[in-house]
């Protein structure tokens, strides 16, 4: 990850993460937004004091595990329920922009 | 493009050059149903018609884990000698590329199920062992069609049309360790390991490796060092090599190119490369100029795994014998030489001369025709030999007409251009194309009788004891057959009418 661990996030890493996340954001916005995902990240820090070394990180709310599904096949959606939400469609496919902008 | 400058003779490359190679294969797994739905997974279907809220990424949609797609990932990672994680988790890979509906594909990252393997691969004889460093879960991505571009190529296409059946199909990655010291085979070597990989999996079913179908695809990763030198050069990766020959052709245009690069005094580019069947050349795609940032993390929307001692276990005693064991086996039950089972081996036909023998043939015949006829056939072709049109079945019921004295062997290959044209099963094939031997006696004494007419001076030497002038006459019956007869029944009609 490029983003530093500083819980002070840095007007860079926002614009990193801008980038990444497709989102295009003029100069004065990220002046605006920083500080602000600064506060959020400063206000979720809060559970480290709580939380000592010997508590490791948990990605999920409830300790399970192995919750699986039989291999059996079931009914999904016909061609034209799944087409139903694309704003383009052709050859009973989705249709989506050039992928590539340049010529390479 | 075709002349590209400065490429170095394989073998010239390496005398100054080691290659260090770095092999990444995907699998389909071959469950009924993808990774996190029950979407059915078959080939070809329709576009758009096994989906679902899930595999298209749906607002609200729950996946929930392919509980048998696990137990193949285990049983892989056994077959290839790796520790199994006992709790792992799967990660969201984020991206955007509309191959994936939900713009991130649904990996392993840091934890992968099986890690810290090996293999050990035949390569004309000698054991070469190959290090695995992982074996982790994932799913497949969906179809692109790209529209607009000459070539159907995502160069100049207007715009893409995807088709998502098969996004979400359970797919196992397998990671080895750099490949050090091939040298002058290393083509062969990762040949042979892809080779290798596939009977592997053939043998533990988890998957129907069609390569030609994109349910086994490789990665090449190829770096040049200086013979002798220890660290790495900078490396490429060529991308979605799917053919055996294509792995071995990969491999030596990437050293022949690279080569050229570094004895010219450049750089080689970290890239990732495209493999051209037409030509058998790579060309640039993507420059990795960042590393990119995939933003990994654990999946929230599924429980991690816990391969417990107990189920790891279980499922180690449903492994199949492995292949060098197999291949002892298979060596002494068919009472065949090292050289002979190394030709086996080395052609890919093992699992094809071993269901031949099954279904009712001697092995000796089984290996007569996959390794001569078949092997010639598909290599002018250019396919792998399991790849042909055939079946074992076809093979042994072609055998059995041979034993059955209904066809000869040279009537035999008739069969087999009639069988790999698609005309049907070899019984239809002798039938339509009326490839069954004379064995009506009446018309061959008849040809008999008129062939020793023709030649007085044969048939003077054959009745003063030399037996073998025989073949002359021989000759000229079949010629009048059209080489529909058996040779054998011919020789006794002589035999009886001249001594």
């Amino acid at each position: 990850m490029s983003v530093s661990d500083d819980p002070a996030l840095s007007r860079d890493d926002v614009a990193y993460l801008a980038g990444l996340a497709r989102i295009d954001l003029t100069d004065a916005e990220l002046d605006h937004l920083a500080p602000q995902l600064g506060v959020i990240l400063d206000s979720v820090a809060v559970v480290g004091e709580v939380a000592d070394a010997d508590i490791p990180p948990m990605s999920h709310a409830v300790p399970t595990s192995n919750v699986f599904r039989a291999d059996e096949v079931r009914p999904g959606l016909t061609h034209e329920e799944a087409l139903s939400g694309a704003p383009q469609e052709e050859q009973q496919r989705f249709s989506v922009p050039r992928i590539l902008t340049e010529e390479a | 493009m075709t002349t590209l400058p400065g490429l170095v003779g394989f073998d010239e490359a390496l005398e100054t050059f080691d290659p260090v190679m770095g092999l990444e294969v995907h699998v389909e797994l071959d469950t009924a149903t993808k990774m996190f739905c029950g979407c059915p997974t078959g080939f070809g279907a329709e576009p758009n018609t096994q989906v679902c809220p899930v595999c298209l990424g749906l607002p609200g949609a729950l996946p929930v884990v392919n509980g048998a797609a696990v137990q193949s990932a285990i049983r892989i990672g056994l077959a290839l000698n790796c520790s199994i994680a006992p709790w792992c988790r799967f990660a969201r890979k984020n991206y955007f590329y509309p191959d994936m509906p939900k713009n991130f594909q649904t990996s392993q990252y840091d934890e992968p199920i099986a890690y810290d393997g090996f293999t050990e691969v035949d390569v004309d004889g000698d054991v070469f062992r190959v290090e695995i460093e992982r074996a982790h879960m994932e799913e497949d991505t969906g179809k692109s069609l790209h529209v607009g571009g000459a070539t159907g190529r995502i160069h100049g296409a207007v715009h893409s049309l995807l088709d998502y059946n098969r996004a979400g199909v359970p797919l196992i990655e397998i990671v080895t360790k750099p490949i050090e010291g091939a040298g002058a085979r290393a083509a062969q070597v990762a040949r042979a390991y892809v080779a290798h990989l596939r009977e592997l999996l053939l043998s533990l079913g988890v998957s129907d490796v069609r390569m030609e179908q994109g349910s086994m695809r490789c990665d090449v990763n190829l770096s040049l060092r200086p013979v002798g030198q220890q660290t790495f050069g900078t490396r490429t990766e060529t991308k979605n090599v799917n053919s055996l020959r294509s792995v071995e052709r990969a491999i030596r245009f990437e050293v022949s190119r690279q080569a050229g690069v570094l004895g010219a005094g450049a750089a080689i580019v970290q890239e990732t490369r495209h493999f051209h069947e037409d030509t058998g050349e790579t060309t640039a795609g993507r420059v990795k100029t960042d590393a990119e940032d995939y933003r990994y993390f654990p999946e929230p929307d599924l429980t991690p795994i816990e391969a417990t001692a107990d189920w790891v276990e279980e499922l180690r005693a449903t492994l199949p014998e492995a292949p060098r064991v197999r291949r002892a086996r298979l060596q002494q039950a068919w009472g065949a030489s090292d050289l002979e089972m190394r030709d086996i081996v080395g052609a890919g036909a093992l699992i094809l001369v071993e269901q031949t023998v099954a279904a009712g043939s001697s092995p000796q015949a089984a290996r007569k025709w996959w390794l001569s006829e078949l092997t010639r056939r598909a290599n002018e072709t250019g396919v792998d030999v399991s790849e042909l049109a055939i079946t074992p079945a076809d093979v042994a019921g072609i055998q059995a007409m041979v034993d059955a004295g209904r066809i000869n062997d040279k009537l035999a290959r008739g069969v087999f251009d009639g069988v790999l044209a698609g005309e049907g099963t070899p019984q239809e094939v002798v039938a339509a194309r009326g490839l069954e031997v004379v064995s009506d006696d009446a018309a061959l004494g008849a040809a008999v009788d008129r062939a020793i007419a023709a030649s007085p001076d044969v048939a003077d030497k054959i009745r003063a004891g030399k037996v073998a002038a025989a073949g002359a006459l021989i000759g000229a019956v079949m010629k009048e057959m059209r080489g529909q007869a058996d040779a054998g029944r011919v020789r006794e009609l002589i035999l009886s009418r001249l001594t």
